[in-house]
């Protein structure tokens, strides 16, 4: 996308100040008032088609979001952990990926996968609980939602290692590996294991905190004392923060990350500083730890608005514009909602079939047991 | 006597545990503020404070070998394991250190440690949130595990494990959270490690624990319109297992069928199947059987009633044991 000019070398020096004592130190380069700022390290330079190419990829994310969130209050899905608040995190990162690229994300990158192009209904037929979240990752490029806090960073620190091995970094065409993971997973063994173990192979891989305030209920404060940004340099990994808000700083800081990666320089990690704007899933009632002045700050600094005035303000796009999207979106969702309802249950086979590469004998026996068991409750309801 | 849901009444014996006992802490993840996902600790750091009732950070490993530590300094932490299926990350804390630090000191070290786990299936979750991982605690010396089937064991086995100078590994059967019975608040029905007949039958003898005790007693129910009188008893304690009421039972019955949600191979079936043939081979009209999970991982939601042992799996056995 575009010709970007190259991050020059940070130094503490260009570090910018934030005005207030309360606000993050990060990298920012649209306001929440929708101004357009400028940083001395990043920079994003996109064709008009391209800029509004965001709007759309953020409004849809949001839209097909929303729809989840609905679907599981209409009984439709069994759980739905919404990404509202950030779209700007997942789509700048999530459009800074290269085709090359491998992504491994936890179980709320709805935006990601929107960006990889990959078929969104397999977020939802995991929600539904008709499958195991199964995909062809190989071919994706994006592998199976990781429910479990930080395992995947692991994951994607020996596939980085794989890559490294492979030849296959270094130059404009190497390949880079993402992960995600949140202000949470940076408590748990397995993701300061990753750190050192992606330091210490100097592997081609960037970790990508979504640092979203919460842990379910718990606070940063009970996660860290010094952000994930500053801890990366302890494990020898350079880290920058970056307004998780704003789409266009996480795709250039993104960028620079993953191009860092893929040229061999080695890891890095990226903190997203943006906030989840829903309760951690549709189980959670968020009112029991959050007020609605702290919703409202946030409210404040909304992604979406803040992208769309600048486009406005820029004349990048017009109301005919803004309007065809919001059709789009209706008709994404539509059919997406479609296709859900529409989803089979799954045979009672299946959860025997994909255990092993074979099926053991007495697996086997079991596998028919279930399948004559449920043959016998269906003519139990038939007659 | 009150009526409450098995949650009340975890709660109920939680907040006794820490009024009498100026050294127990309850800690975990969302056990403060939240009152944890399944709201056993609501109200708890309010009225105890968040130096007594503490939300740790998300690091399961690290609450299990903090409680450790915190047990060496005379505390005794009732943690909570937000779900089964996150228990794996604090196995080695669990199995390396909680069971064989009190052998390895010669006994001079006690730890008194509970870990509270939400076990189980039938809730519509998704993965990781609906497993029944008992065996692996059970088969590791060292480590007392128990299981409540209501609000009354509840209420009575998470302060009797609290007093326990062992580690107790405490399985709360997440899908019977909600049912309410009565409670006596008054006096403890039995030891923490004691099995229960929770209903006299001739016929057979249906071996529950957790939440299929409440299965057995709905197949016993079906079973006693059709003629058969069943006999079920609740294994409460996974380890020890308490051997004799089985074996008073499968005297008098002769055929036994054990259920539980966990795979079958290498289950605690199977253990109770291998020690009733030894010591009570010949009363046995019948080989004791088990309905369990099948050997796969838990599958998706929408095929777990498919998985889960049910009325008409527990019949099915029962009547493949008296054909015998």
């Amino acid at each position: 996308m575009g010709d970007q000019k190259r991050p020059a070398a940070k130094t503490a020096k260009s570090r910018r100040k934030s005005a207030s004592a309360n606000e993050p130190e990060f990298v920012q380069l649209l306001t929440p008032e929708g101004k357009r700022v400028s940083h001395p390290d990043y920079e994003v330079n996109f064709t008009d088609e391209e800029y509004r190419g965001l709007y759309r990829d953020l409004l849809i994310t949001r839209e097909l979001d929303a729809q989840g969130t609905a679907l599981q209050r209409q009984g439709q899905l069994g759980l739905w952990p919404s990404l509202l608040g950030q779209e700007a995190a997942q789509i700048g990162s999530g459009r800074a990926l290269k085709p090359q690229d491998t992504v491994f994300p936890a179980y709320r990158e709805l935006g990601v996968q929107w960006c990889r192009g990959i078929d969104m209904i397999s977020a939802f037929s995991l929600f539904r609980g008709v499958d195991l979240g199964g995909r062809d990752v190989a071919a994706d490029r994006f592998n199976m939602y990781e429910i479990v806090i930080a395992s995947q960073t692991l994951h994607a620190a020996g596939y980085a290692m794989g890559v490294a091995k492979d030849g296959a970094v270094g130059g404009a065409d190497g390949e880079a590996v993402i992960v995600y993971h949140g202000d949470g997973a940076t408590a748990e063994g397995d993701f300061n294991e990753a750190l050192i173990w992606a330091g210490v192979f100097n592997s081609p891989l960037v970790f990508f905190c979504q640092n979203n305030q919460y842990a379910i209920s718990e606070t940063n404060a009970r996660q860290f004392r010094v952000p994930p940004y500053k801890r990366a340099e302890g494990f020898g990994l350079p880290g920058v923060r970056v307004d998780g808000n704003d789409v266009l700083a996480t795709y250039a800081v993104t960028e620079s990350a993953l191009d860092r990666a893929r040229t061999g320089e080695g890891p890095s990690l990226v903190e997203a500083f943006t906030y989840r704007m829903q309760p951690h899933t549709t189980s959670d009632d968020a009112t029991r730890y959050r007020d609605e002045a702290e919703l409202d700050y946030w409210r404040a600094k909304d992604p979406i608005l803040r992208y769309r005035s600048w486009l406005e303000a820029e004349s990048l796009a017009d109301a005919d514009y803004f309007a065809s999207v919001d059709d789009e979106a209706v008709q994404h969702v539509r059919e997406l909602r479609q296709r859900v309802m529409d989803l089979p249950d799954p045979e009672v086979t299946e959860m025997f079939d994909s255990v092993y590469t074979d099926l053991p004998p007495r697996l086997g026996a079991e596998r028919a047991e279930a399948v004559a068991f449920r043959a016998s409750l269906d003519e139990g309801s038939e007659s | 006597m009150a009526t409450m849901t098995m949650i009340k009444a975890l709660n109920t014996g939680l907040r006794r545990i820490l009024e009498e006992d100026e050294k127990a802490l309850v800690m975990g993840e969302d056990v403060g503020r939240l009152g944890g996902v399944f709201r056993v600790t609501d109200a708890l750091q309010k009225d105890f404070g968040s130096e007594r009732v503490i939300d740790t950070p998300l690091a399961e490993s690290g609450i299990i070998g903090t409680a450790i530590g915190l047990a060496l300094r005379g505390y005794r932490p009732i943690c909570e394991i937000q779900f089964d299926g996150f228990v794996y990350p604090a196995f080695d804390q669990l199995v390396s250190q909680l069971a064989k630090i009190p052998n390895r000191s010669g006994g001079r070290v006690r730890l008194p440690v509970v870990v509270r786990i939400p076990y189980g299936g039938g809730i519509g979750a998704i993965e990781h949130h609906s497993e029944s991982p008992e065996a692996y605690f059970a088969h590791t010396a060292g480590l007392k595990v128990v299981t409540c089937a209501d609000p009354n064991d509840a209420f009575w086995m998470i302060q009797q494990a609290a007093a326990s100078d062992d580690p107790v590994i405490f399985f709360e059967p997440k899908r019977r959270y909600h049912a309410k019975a009565d409670v006596d608040t008054e006096s403890a029905p039995m030891g923490l490690h004691d099995a229960r007949v929770v209903r006299s039958g001739s016929d057979a003898t249906v071996i529950a624990y957790g939440p299929t005790v409440d299965v057995a007693q709905s197949a016993a129910a079906a079973a006693a319109e059709e003629g058969l009188d069943l006999e079920v008893v609740d294994l409460r304690s996974l380890s020890p297992i308490d051997w004799e009421p089985l074996e008073a039972s499968l005297r008098r019955t002769g055929r036994a069928i054990v259920v539980h949600e966990a795979s079958g191979s290498l289950g605690i079936g199977s253990e109770v199947a291998a020690r009733l043939s030894e010591r009570c081979f010949y009363s046995l009209e019948a080989p004791v059987l088990r309905v369990t999970g099948y050997d796969v991982p838990y599958p998706t939601s929408r095929l777990e009633e498919d998985y889960l042992p049910n009325l008409d799996r527990v019949l099915d056995a029962v009547d493949r044991s008296l054909e015998y």
